[in-house]
């Protein structure tokens, strides 16, 4: 799958309060949760992004609450992919289940501008700046990961395993 | 071979003689739990998955707690579900306003988690029960959801950090101060995916209550898990509350470290992490000239009976400052009998303090002490985002009970000496 944007860049340690801030967790509904999304950060990113935009951060990217709501709020917003540098941790678990690509790339992060049109290669993890002509090669998602998009997010892989066990 | 305490917990869960960090491994698990906020979104991804049943009703709780009492429709809405949920499954676990306290004060309290365990929850601070020698973290809802079927979730095992705690810190330090040390020195991403392990003598004198503090901010420098080796002190704690067998493990003395890391706290003064980051950690006595217009004493950080009587020590007999509105938020309805009980809420009422019923509440900006744009919070929470506690362009300077009561009192950033 290929996808190919125009850059938003945010900084280190973007946290999952900035990017859908608490006060709006009383809905779990995805367009409602989009309408809020780096609202903190950006009180206008929302008007401004268009889908299949990407998402380009430093270290850390979504640090502090599990909230699924971040990954959701983000993908709400038609934001195709998120680049950066690292993700925390439990964001990182669940972008993948609930089907938010993201890649990691230290280079990426640092060198693509505000702006920049980029297209990405999820598969094979090679992001392509069209406004510099620079290349660049995300680090490789771990097996299981890849087993888990193939098979379309957690829900479904666990469907699947139980349909074996129960064959 | 020589394994971590993390190690052995996530072997003994998947019927292996040993795990090595890096490996990925589906672990059983002995305790799966979410609240208002996470619950509803784990149950449309558990009907998803074909779940009917859950996978043992023993293990599973239900606790509405972010939003609870219902700050608003759309909150009680979200409740209604976990409270519908609940009974549905027949889980004997949920507990309703009025039995309900603060998860993470609620479960260890209740005998629900114990050591030896593996236990996921919808909520960044299940990493707390790593205080008591059990490998907890936090997920997010789909995660959850699926371990609500199947009552197994996957892993990778982590590597592990060692912290070595030594010395003689001065007065009025805790576990608050400990782990804002840590955060402080290591960052908010120094530990992570990794297991966090909390050895050294100052750790083995520490009553479970600040060593839950501490495990608790494990995820605020970006772990796993922040473990702490059971001994006599959990022993004590568990015993007559458990509601299972537990299990004590111990790391091995050969066992393999990422790194380590020993530190002589000698003279260490009460810290306090500056705004927008837990990172940004300064001694208490830089931040003297630091006006507040709110404290708030509470939270699954520091909501417990022992937070509250170090706090009451402090503003027993005087008043806190005009400006300032300081807001007691006891963890659990057993912490509020036993403040009740010990004169506690005399002592607060007395110096005019408000207290709470048992919520989340102000931590992640959700009601009960909302900052307007311009304000200033010193709080014993656990994080001070940028809009954490309301408006984006109000501050939290996060702090442990007796520096948040000091600083009630003299309207600034005070050291509990001070006062």
């Amino acid at each position: 799958m290929t996808i190919r944007g125009t850059i938003w860049k945010f900084g280190n340690d973007v946290d999952t309060d900035v990017i859908i801030p608490a006060r709006y967790l009383n809905t779990s509904d995805p367009e409602e949760l989009a309408r809020h999304c780096m609202e903190d950060a950006d009180p206008a990113f929302v008007g401004k992004v268009k889908p299949g935009d990407i998402l380009l951060a430093g270290k850390n990217f979504g640090c502090g609450s599990s909230r699924e709501h971040a990954p959701v709020a983000i993908k709400g917003a038609r934001v195709g992919l998120v680049i950066a540098e690292s993700f925390a941790r439990i964001f990182y678990r669940n972008a993948f289940n609930i089907g938010l690509p993201i890649l990691e790339s230290a280079e990426a992060a640092a060198q693509i501008g505000e702006g920049d049109d980029v297209e990405v290669d999820i598969e094979t993890g090679v992001i392509v700046d069209h406004t510099t002509g620079k290349r660049y090669q995300a680090t490789a998602i771990p097996p299981f990961m890849r087993e888990l998009l193939a098979a379309g997010g957690l829900v479904p892989y666990v469907r699947r395993q139980r349909q074996q066990a129960a064959g | 071979m020589p394994m971590t305490i993390s190690e052995k917990i996530l072997a003994a869960h998947c019927d292996r003689t040993h795990v090595t960090p890096g490996e990925l491994i589906e672990a059983r698990l002995d305790f799966v739990f979410a609240n208002d906020i996470t619950g509803p979104m784990a149950f449309r991804v558990f009907k998803e998955a074909g779940g009917e049943r859950v996978f043992d009703p023993q293990r599973v709780a239900m606790i509405p707690d972010h939003f609870v009492p219902n700050k608003d429709i759309a909150s009680a809405i979200q409740a209604k579900e976990l409270r519908e949920f609940a009974l549905a499954q027949q889980l004997p676990h949920y507990f309703e306003v009025g039995r309900m306290g603060i998860e993470h004060v609620l479960l260890p309290e209740q005998g629900l988690v114990l050591p030896g365990d593996v236990i996921i929850g919808a909520d960044s601070h299940t990493c707390t029960y790593g205080a008591l020698g059990a490998f907890a973290t936090g997920v997010g809802s789909t995660d959850l959801g699926a371990a609500l079927v199947t009552g197994k979730t996957w892993f990778r095992v982590p590597e592990s950090i060692r912290f070595v705690y030594r010395g003689e810190p001065g007065a009025w330090i805790g576990g608050k101060d400990l782990i804002l040390y840590t955060i402080g020195r290591i960052g908010v991403d120094g530990a992570r995916y990794k297991a966090m392990e909390f050895t050294g003598p100052l750790i083995e004198h520490l009553p479970m209550s600040d060593r839950f503090t501490m495990s608790n901010m494990a995820i605020e420098a970006g772990a796993k898990v922040g473990i702490i080796a059971p001994d006599a002190v959990t022993e004590a704690y568990v015993r007559g509350r458990a509601k299972r067998a537990y299990t004590f493990h111990r790391s091995d003395e050969d066992a393999a470290y990422e790194a380590v890391h020993e530190w002589d706290l000698s003279g260490l003064e009460p810290q306090v992490a500056c705004p927008h980051l837990p990172e940004n950690v300064k001694g208490v006595s830089e931040l003297r000239e630091i006006r507040i217009d709110q404290s708030v004493i509470g939270s699954c950080t520091n909501g417990r009976l022992e937070d509250l009587r170090v706090a009451a020590s402090i503003l027993k007999g005087r008043k806190v400052a005009p400006h300032v509105r300081c807001i007691v938020i006891p963890g659990t309805p057993e912490v509020c009998r036993r403040a009740l009980d010990e004169g506690l809420y005399q002592v607060f009422m007395d110096a005019e303090a408000v207290i709470s019923t048992p919520t989340c509440g102000p931590c992640l900006g959700g009601y009960m002490g909302i900052l307007a744009a311009g304000e200033r919070a010193v709080s014993t929470t656990n994080r001070n985002f940028v809009g954490r506690m309301g408006h984006a362009e109000s501050e939290v300077y996060l702090a442990s009970p007796a520096v948040a009561a000091a600083s009630a009192v003299a309207g600034r950033i005070a050291h509990p000496d001070e006062i």
